[in-house]
């Protein structure tokens, strides 16, 4: 297969034994199976097309028609697929012989693999600079009335302004974070379980990418 | 079931005693031992060497489920409180024994810690199971 990711769901994390009975911390992920909705190509017949090479997979659940979108059914139904929820574009190489209606599943990775996963981390909501930036903060007592304020954030008549990205307090998590370099502990492509080693981003059912290592 | 479920139940271990706190048990853990030996040449030869070493104490708390089960057994040695936690469900572990029971009123032991001698003595429980 020459799709090299795959759209996952986080299911949560617990310990498995390795061969040598050392336990490993690890995520299990509820991966695939995927469909190729949609094939991007670079050009047909001559003519620029999308530009670029890729596959379009949606993870298949079951998803009522009824909340469907009618243009979105029509999308579906243009590749013979049931309605997904969660639809992402892997790059493939141009010559790559992948069909829409091509099936996705675990299998196309094995035990030992790096893999890179991408997921939305956990939101944090409105953080002070000691939380989201790691600002030391002053201290609790002795007299001291500085304790988690950010403190300077510049000097006065020159520049006269605050230098442009000056850590502030602000929205923390929910951002879109990579993982790189997990190592793939178990594969069942039966019931499409993926067990990799450490943690992914984002709370458990959250939904993430999964891709061979670059 | 749920898939983490799946993932655990090949790691579980089927047959282990049931185990309470208070009970006194006798575990037996696989060490594993390398030897450097010096052989004719200067070459150095490692070997590796598994060995059974057997922990005793008294569970003074269970904790976790699933694969991810622990207890922690306590024992004092040569006057020295020592406290090792062991994963139930470890390829490590060879064997558990239950030597002893004992009745005990609350779920972890950690009073036993500030206790010594006869102040840590506990009833026995005797059950016909």
């Amino acid at each position: 297969m020459a799709v090299s990711g795959i759209i996952a769901k986080k299911v949560g994390m617990t310990q498995v034994y390795a061969a040598d009975g050392q336990a490993i911390p690890a995520t299990v992920l509820e991966a695939g199976p995927c469909v190729v909705v949609q094939r991007k190509v670079k050009q047909s017949n001559g003519n620029r097309k999308d530009g670029y090479s890729a596959v379009q997979l949606g993870l298949v659940e079951n998803r009522k028609t009824k909340r469907v979108s009618k243009a979105m059914l029509g999308h579906f139904k243009k590749a013979d697929v049931p309605p997904c929820r969660v639809l992402r574009e892997f790059r493939v190489d141009e010559g790559a012989e992948v069909k829409v209606g091509d099936k996705v599943s675990v299998a196309i990775f094995a035990q030992g693999d790096t893999v890179e996963i991408t997921g939305t981390s956990k939101g944090k909501g409105f953080q002070g600079v000691v939380k989201r930036h790691h600002f030391r903060g002053g201290a609790a007592t002795h007299g001291s009335m500085f304790h988690r304020a950010p403190g300077s954030i510049g000097a006065s008549a020159f520049p006269s302004r605050v230098v442009k990205g000056m850590r502030a307090a602000g929205h923390m998590g929910s951002d879109r974070v990579t993982v790189k370099n997990l190592e793939v502990v178990r594969v069942d492509a039966e019931k499409n379980l993926m067990v990799v080693r450490g943690s992914v981003p984002g709370s458990a059912g959250g939904y993430v990418v999964i891709n061979k290592r670059k | 079931m749920n898939p983490i479920d799946t993932i655990e139940a090949g790691d579980l271990k089927q047959g282990l005693p049931r185990l309470d706190p208070g009970d006194t048990v006798r575990v037996h853990v696989k060490v594993k031992e390398t030897s450097v030996k010096e052989e004719k040449g200067g070459k150095a030869k490692e070997t590796e060497r598994e060995r059974v070493q057997v922990f005793e104490g008294i569970i003074i708390g269970l904790r976790g489920s699933g694969a991810r089960a622990t207890m922690t057994v306590r024992k004092v040695s040569f006057g020295q409180g020592v406290e090792r936690i062991f994963p139930l469900h470890s390829k490590t572990i060879e064997k558990i024994e239950v030597m002893k029971r004992a009745k005990v009123r609350r779920a972890k032991l950690y009073y036993l810690r500030d206790r010594k001698g006869k102040a840590s003595r506990m009833k026995e429980k005797r059950d016909n199971a």
